[in-house]
């Protein structure tokens, strides 16, 4: 029997999982997918929120503030890419100043430091040059961040799993039964059982409470499109750019990303599919009409993806993170929508204090609380790059050409704890195929390192696990 | 540093042609940096025939095409090194690259001929709204797998664009033992050879469906179905013209993108319109003794434009190391092109420095038919040809004679375009 049971390998669960390893715990992750950060955490804004945007007092302003000064730190220990670039909330119109005002209240009342509404419009395109003439004021937020969703993800399941945790994949929890001392975890890959079971199945959170609670939750997924903008476009504003927030959530953004990408969006489409990450015509349509509408000249032209994430939207927009009363062992992650990306260092923290203290969990004095990411060679010295290229040719075979991903990183990316299993895997890890052409020029390399590396024939070789599989056979085997 | 007089990036068909007329020019030190495993670049996927029907009057497949030239190069033994990735060159022409062999290295070039080709446009830059699973492909990656590598991507197929290689695609996957259900193109007309329609979807009894698009993607894991909708004229899709088709493989055919990221981070200046390097008569680029040719200075339809194309810069790059000391007057005159014309390689002519001949390549933007090519010198029409048809999918040319520039000493400009009459 397990100690602790953590539904979903996505930023929260995997934050539950990083802090628990701190102790002296017999803990699992279960997750649906073939790896980690495979639903909400991988498509979102990578934006680590000020804080000033939650209503004061409630828990999502409380963490959204906490996860924010967490993060430079945790950056540093888990090393994965993480940049303060400051925000601005952007008031097109004199009479809404007052509304900038009160969002900078609140903040202030949140404990959001360094703010500061800008009304000095030569300053404010200096800053930015390319904001919208329009500009009548805005809110500076210099403590807002950008991060790389999928390696925070990663970096915090990598370092749970080296700490001990244990990790299952393509397991999917079925049904959950009550035991007499805990529960029982029915999945398509066997039965388990635990003391403590965490809820942090993102947009699937309501069913598993619902599931054992009488007090019923319901969680909307609310579908965002974006769009990525080439690197050539990476620097057309250099701080994360939002609209002074309307009815539905924070409206278009435009921000830049920490490997110097522009992202543009999300929409807010509220859908019934917990599984609808399609783009639509419409979604991308709205984007590329809303988008210029704080910034000037964005070179829509320059896109060279789309896509959509979904929001785990609890109807009351706020995070539940508690045990249940009707169901004593049974803690939820749930509701975890925006600022959960930025929160979930205090989620993890959070949620281990509670099991810590009910379980009176000892340290564990092997727990390490560092991690090193993928060594990226760009990082190096020309020196240094040729020391290591004499120890490892790998690092000189270029696979992707637009990220620079040498052979070494992938081979990396693949033998490392919890490493990739798929195309995707490897591109979240080290961006193989995330550059201007797709991965056009690197998946079919990529098929072959893996191969290599997995001992596994092509046409297993999958894109995201499960069905998705690259190749069907071989030339003229069906006719 | 190891100096070479020429450094040629890339070692696909525009490459080796240069190399090989640069050596038969005089010069001794050629050096061709290819990032594959082998010299030939995009051709040895190729497979197909229809290759060197102008060069060599015969009709070779793609890897026989290159193996002409790949031989050529042995013969005169000139230096080359596989595997290998440029990383940057400097304006003083200072190439970086690395390979297994030799680590990072720094080359002094005296002088640089780009030849890096082209690649694919992706879904990405097209919008395609859908889900995002596997079998998606664009048409030379899917090329790759079943060409070089013999794996199926999939078993039923509908193709998006109807460039060359969605063209060619759509008759190898077919002849691979997969069904090819429909080519859709987003244009009123092709963007491929006319013999490329005929003998790879008419053959085949594969549809095309023109002003056709992908509206729609479903498939979480694995690709199910695409759904594609008729387009109006301004290309975008009229509601109830949709039809869905189950598939498991779609192929992008959408265009090709010259690849000039070493050239733009040098300082070279690019043609908007062609995503290549804007070059003079000798192909030479703003930067003195950096020349371009192949696909990363213009796509081409036919290789053996290509390798006339990188003979001249070739050429020319060896009068440039040998610094011939061409008396230049100064007369520079400019190519405008105009009324269909969508561009001009090169951009000007000087005509001081020109061969006896000079081929200007260019495409017109749409389907024109019983139209005439007229070239202006200044005012004055010099050419006036009848064409029964034009497509953006054929590349055009029309060939200047140094004798006729000569004879109009104060001529600033020459217009290429289309007349009716």
């Amino acid at each position: 029997m397990y100690d602790v049971i953590i539904i979903g390998a996505g930023v929260s669960g995997s934050a539950v999982a990083r802090e628990l390893s701190r102790y002296k715990v017999n803990a699992c992750v279960l997750e649906k997918n073939e790896d980690v950060c495979c639903g909400t955490s991988k498509a979102n804004s990578g934006i680590v929120h000020a804080g000033y945007d939650a209503q004061t007092g409630s828990l999502m302003a409380k963490l959204n503030v906490e996860g924010n000064k967490m993060m430079p730190e945790l950056s540093k220990e888990l090393d994965f890419p993480f940049k303060q670039c400051g925000s601005f909330v952007v008031c097109l119109e004199e009479e809404r100043i007052k509304d900038l005002e009160e969002l900078y209240e609140r903040g202030v009342k949140n404990g959001v430091e360094h703010m500061e509404v800008i009304k000095d419009k030569a300053r404010i395109h200096e800053m930015e040059p390319n904001l919208t003439d329009d500009v009548a004021a805005v809110l500076y937020a210099p403590t807002a961040g950008i991060v790389c969703p999928f390696n925070l993800n990663i970096a915090l399941a990598e370092n749970a799993y080296t700490n001990g945790v244990e990790f299952k994949f393509d397991t999917e929890v079925l049904d959950i039964r009550r035991l007499e001392n805990g529960w029982e975890i029915v999945t398509n890959n066997g039965v388990y059982e635990t003391k403590y079971i965490v809820n942090a199945a993102g947009v699937y959170a309501d069913k598993f409470h619902n599931m054992v609670s009488e007090e019923k939750i319901h969680i909307t997924p609310r579908r965002g499109d974006y769009c990525l903008l080439d690197k050539s476009a990476g620097d057309h504003v250099s701080r994360t750019i939002f609209a002074l927030p309307g009815k539905y959530g924070k409206g278009v953004l435009v921000t830049p990303t920490v490997h110097g990408n522009m992202l543009v969006g999300p929409t807010a489409i509220d859908i019934e599919n917990k599984e609808g990450t399609a783009t639509t015509k419409e979604g991308i349509d709205e984007l590329i009409e809303k988008a210029g509408m704080n910034v000037k000249d964005l070179p829509m032209r320059q896109v060279i993806t789309s896509f959509a994430g979904l929001r785990a939207h609890e109807d009351h927009h706020e995070f539940i993170i508690k045990e249940l009363e009707d169901a004593p062992g049974f803690i939820d992650c749930a509701g975890i929508e925006s600022p959960g990306l930025t929160s979930c260092p205090a989620i993890g923290k959070m949620v281990a204090k509670m099991i810590k203290e009910k379980m009176d969990l000892q340290n564990n004095p092997d727990f390490v609380g560092t991690r090193k990411g993928i060594l990226d060679p760009a990082t190096l010295s020309k020196e240094e790059y040729k020391e290591l290229i004499k120890k490892n040719p790998a690092y000189v075979n270029i696979i992707c050409r637009w990220e620079m991903v040498t052979e070494g990183e992938i081979v990396d990316s693949i033998r490392r704890p919890l490493g990739a299993k798929s195309l995707d895997g490897v591109k979240r890890r080290t961006r193989a195929g995330m550059g201007r052409c797709q991965s056009g020029f690197c998946s079919p390399r990529t098929m072959e390192i893996l191969q290599r590396e997995l001992n596994i024939p092509m046409t297993e070789i999958t894109k995201s696990g499960g069905n998705s599989k690259l190749v069907v056979g071989t030339n003229k085997d069906a006719l | 540093m190891k100096q070479y007089d020429i450094v040629i990036i890339g070692g696909g068909p525009a490459g080796l042609a240069a190399a090989v007329s640069a050596r038969d020019n005089g010069i001794e030190r050629i050096l061709i940096l290819e990032r594959d495993k082998e010299l030939g670049g995009i051709l040895n996927q190729c497979i197909h025939n229809g290759f060197g029907l102008h060069t060599f009057k015969e009709e070779l497949t793609g890897p026989e095409y290159a193996d002409r030239f790949a031989q050529q190069v042995y013969e005169r033994n000139i230096e080359y090194k596989l595997n290998t990735m440029v990383m940057d060159i400097s304006k003083e022409k200072v190439v970086t690259a690395m390979n297994k062999e030799d680590g990072l290295f720094e080359i002094q070039a005296k002088a640089v001929i780009l030849a890096m080709g082209c690649r694919e446009r992706s879904r990405g830059a097209l919008n395609i709204p859908g889900y995002r699973p596997a079998g998606i492909y664009s048409a030379g990656t899917a090329q790759r797998l079943v060409n070089m590598e013999g794996f199926m991507p999939g078993r039923e197929v509908v193709i998006l664009g109807s460039g060359d290689i969605g063209l060619i695609m759509a008759r190898r996957m077919t002849l691979e033992g997969a069904k090819v259900k429909v080519v859709a193109e987003l244009m009123p007309y092709s963007g491929g050879l006319k013999r490329n329609i005929v003998q790879c979807l008419n053959d085949y009894d594969i549809p095309l469906k023109l002003s056709h698009t992908v509206v729609d993607i479903k498939g979480k894991e694995r690709l199910e179905s695409v759904t594609i909708a008729e387009v109006d004229g301004k290309g975008k899709p009229i509601p109830g013209t949709e039809e869905e088709y189950t598939c498991d493989t779609l192929l992008l055919s959408v265009g090709l993108i010259p690849e000039n990221e070493l050239s733009s981070s040098m300082g070279v200046q690019m043609n908007r319109i062609t995503s290549g390097p804007v070059v003079n008569e000798s192909l030479e680029t703003n930067i003195d003794g950096v020349f371009a040719c192949g696909n990363v200075l213009h796509v081409h339809d036919l290789v053996d434009f290509v390798s006339e194309e990188a003979k001249a810069a070739g050429k020319n790059a060896a009068r440039y190391v040998q610094d011939m000391g061409l008396e230049d007057d100064g007369q520079t005159i400019m190519l405008n092109p105009e009324n269909g014309v969508r561009y001009t390689v090169p951009s000007t002519v000087r005509p001081a420095h020109m061969e006896d001949t000079m081929t200007v390549r260019f495409r017109v933007g749409n389907v024109y038919k019983n139209h005439y090519i007229s070239v202006y010198y200044d005012d004055e029409r010099m050419m006036h040809r009848k064409r029964q048809i034009l497509a953006p999918g054929e590349m055009e040319q029309v060939i200047l004679k140094k004798e006729d520039l000569l004879k109009h000493p104060g001529m600033k400009t020459i217009t290429i375009k289309l007349e009716e009459e």
